[in-house]
């Protein structure tokens, strides 16, 4: 079994820690109070905060400027409160892209979590050659890069020669022949779900079969003794204990598709019409595209402040697992 | 007799099918994008698409590689993705050590930041980032490339070395230091040697992050085309490889190979540590 060569709870962790940390007063840089600690995270530090939070500060600022061409060209931008919010809120166009979003966002997550549910579950009761060969599919379809994964889905739905609209047409359903799949918002909109499902389903699936492999055999086997049918024992002993592995592949596969920004611009760049348009090209649109760079930075703020939600959810289970290892 | 042993695989065969179901649907679009990039145009543009090509040919392979700029936009990404590595490496190397080696205040509150920073919502900076390097001067430049995937990769570098450096004991280097190392010549000699494995997961799997990275790519390289790199070119084959269908799948192998080898090699490690979130596209 290759893909998965050592079993751990946490993915965090990659093997268990052999011996316990040293005690402090061991620790010679520790004893002296030193400086060496410091010194070594200062370039990640400086890193973090000119890359990532001077951006996000930008961010915020533009949004609450006015900042279109001519200010990105002479500078001197003015403050105009929450002017920018306002407009965005008070438009009917962004409130079509924020349901659009979650609606993407809600069926990309059912349809990963209980795929990769499923196949983990298939996984665990294969034989060791079944499972070496799906566990090494899964791997090959994650690891295929975003950018040659949608143009080979570009290529698979293609209208005139793609194998979909082919096997659709030769299994009686004509009107597929020549079907133009990126002319039509929802069948464009259908074909990103499926990418992103694709793509997605592996890691979530690989990470659950691993987190599967970890509950004891003896608590199914007490189970099945005291009846409990196939359903009743995912309920009762597995759901709850794979439930903090669940809760971060949840949290994660919800971020990664609010995020789902390369697969929408490479494919359809949020067309035909609106129809693909989520939150991070709307606002990718609206700045680079219109020029109302005040706009787009509102936009990606009101993004942010609604993935946070779920990212608070995300980081509870991190510092659990994290006091785990400490 | 007989009943017996059909019985059992009667009952495993909704599983064995469903087994093959998932494995057909993985490997399906990888295996269409590899066999339409070795089939003749004409078997391409055909209203019957042969499941396995009958001629092969590796005419799309030599347009791909002969288009514009190709050799230039592969060099472009070695360039851009091997200096974040690197530099992503040296500056984790560090801060792991640090952190797993060391106490200090703060060392807890520096973990809670490295793992906020994984989680950025780089697709939401892309304004700011824009605008920050348009005012430093720093657009069209491959240096900015380098330094944002930097910064992709680094969290997800920092909390994966912290991994390994922790499970090599620390006992070695204190007996290397008994025996009259200083602390920093214990590391290398001692730690560095056990500790090369993982620095070659972690920076493959960076590698893989930089090397797929479409978004910066293409919003801070806008003017100075050759300065572009793969994925960028590939999300425009339809201005360089027209209708070809053949050259752009052909493109696409050439473009997700190194990243599909790379998996491949080191999927003993997919599962333990990288479950982390950065590896994703």
């Amino acid at each position: 079994m290759p893909v998965v060569a050592e079993r751990t709870p946490a993915p965090r962790t990659p093997r268990q820690r052999p011996a316990p940390r040293p005690a402090a007063r061991k620790d010679p840089a520790g004893r002296a109070h030193s400086l060496w600690p410091y010194a070594l995270i200062a370039p990640a530090i400086g890193g973090m905060l000119y890359l990532l939070v001077y951006p996000l500060v930008r961010a915020v600022l533009i949004s609450f400027q006015d900042f279109r061409l001519r200010q990105l060209i002479a500078g001197h931008a003015e403050f105009v409160g929450f002017r920018n919010y306002r407009t965005l809120l008070a438009d009917p166009r962004f409130w079509e892209v924020v349901r659009r979003t979650f609606l993407f966002m809600a069926i990309n997550v059912v349809l990963i979590m209980v795929i990769a549910t499923l196949v983990a579950l298939m996984v665990e009761r294969l034989r060791r050659v079944g499972r070496t060969v799906v566990l090494c599919s899964l791997v090959l379809a994650w690891a295929m890069p975003v950018v040659a994964a949608t143009t080979v889905f570009q290529w698979l739905f293609h209208s005139e020669f793609g194998i979909v609209n082919w096997a659709l047409t030769s299994i009686g359903l004509d009107s597929f022949e020549r079907y133009p799949w990126f002319a039509n918002g929802t069948a464009a909109f259908a074909i990103l779900v499926t990418l992103i499902v694709w793509q997605s389903v592996p890691f979530a699936a690989i990470t659950l079969y691993s987190a599967l492999t970890t509950v004891p055999l003896e608590l199914y086997e007490s189970a099945r003794l005291d009846g409990a049918g196939a359903g009743r024992i995912f309920r009762s002993v597995t759901f709850p204990m794979l439930r903090p592995i669940f809760l971060l592949v949840f949290s994660l596969e919800v971020i990664w598709t609010f995020k789902a920004f390369v697969q929408i611009w490479v494919m359809t760049r949020g067309g035909p019409g609106d129809a693909t348009t989520i939150l991070p090209v709307y606002a990718v649109q609206t700045a680079l595209s219109s020029q109302r760079y005040d706009l787009g930075s509102a936009a990606s703020m009101i993004t942010v402040v609604l993935m946070s939600g779920v990212l608070v959810l995300y980081f509870r289970q991190m510092y659990r697992q994290e006091d785990e290892t400490r | 007799m007989n009943a017996r042993t059909v019985r059992p695989r009667l009952r495993r065969l909704p599983l064995n099918i469903s087994a093959a179901v998932t494995v057909v649907v993985c490997l399906f679009p990888v295996y269409w994008m590899i066999s339409t990039a070795f089939k003749p145009s004409k078997d391409i543009q055909s209203a019957d698409p042969q499941l396995f090509p009958h001629t092969w040919t590796l005419d799309h392979f030599r347009r791909a590689v002969e288009a514009d700029g190709f050799a230039l936009f592969w060099r472009n990404s070695i360039l851009v993705t091997l200096g974040a590595v690197l530099l992503a490496l040296l500056v984790a190397l560090g801060a792991a050590f640090a952190v797993a080696r060391m106490r200090w205040k703060g060392r807890r509150q520096f973990m809670l930041m490295v793992f906020i920073a994984q989680m950025a919502p780089w697709e939401s900076l892309i304004i700011p980032v824009y605008i920050i390097s348009r005012d430093t001067d720093m657009l069209d430049r491959l240096p900015t490339l380098t330094l944002i995937y930097f910064m992709i990769t680094l969290p997800f570098t920092i909390v994966v070395l912290r991994g390994f450096i922790g499970t090599i004991p620390p006992e070695l280097e204190e007996a290397a230091q008994v025996d009259g190392c200083t602390r920093t010549g214990a590391f290398w000699r001692v730690a560095m040697p056990l500790l090369a494995p993982g620095l070659m997961a972690t920076s493959l799997f960076g590698f893989i992050t930089a090397w797929n990275e479409f978004a910066y790519a293409n919003f801070l390289i806008i003017k100075q085309q050759d300065n572009r790199t793969l994925p960028v070119w590939l999300s425009s084959f339809q201005n360089t490889f027209g209708t070809d269908w053949g050259a752009t799948m052909a493109a696409s192998t050439l473009f997700a190979l190194p990243a599909l080898v790379i998996f491949l090699l080191l999927q003993r490690h997919v599962t333990s540590g990288f479950a982390a979130g950065a590896v994703k596209g």
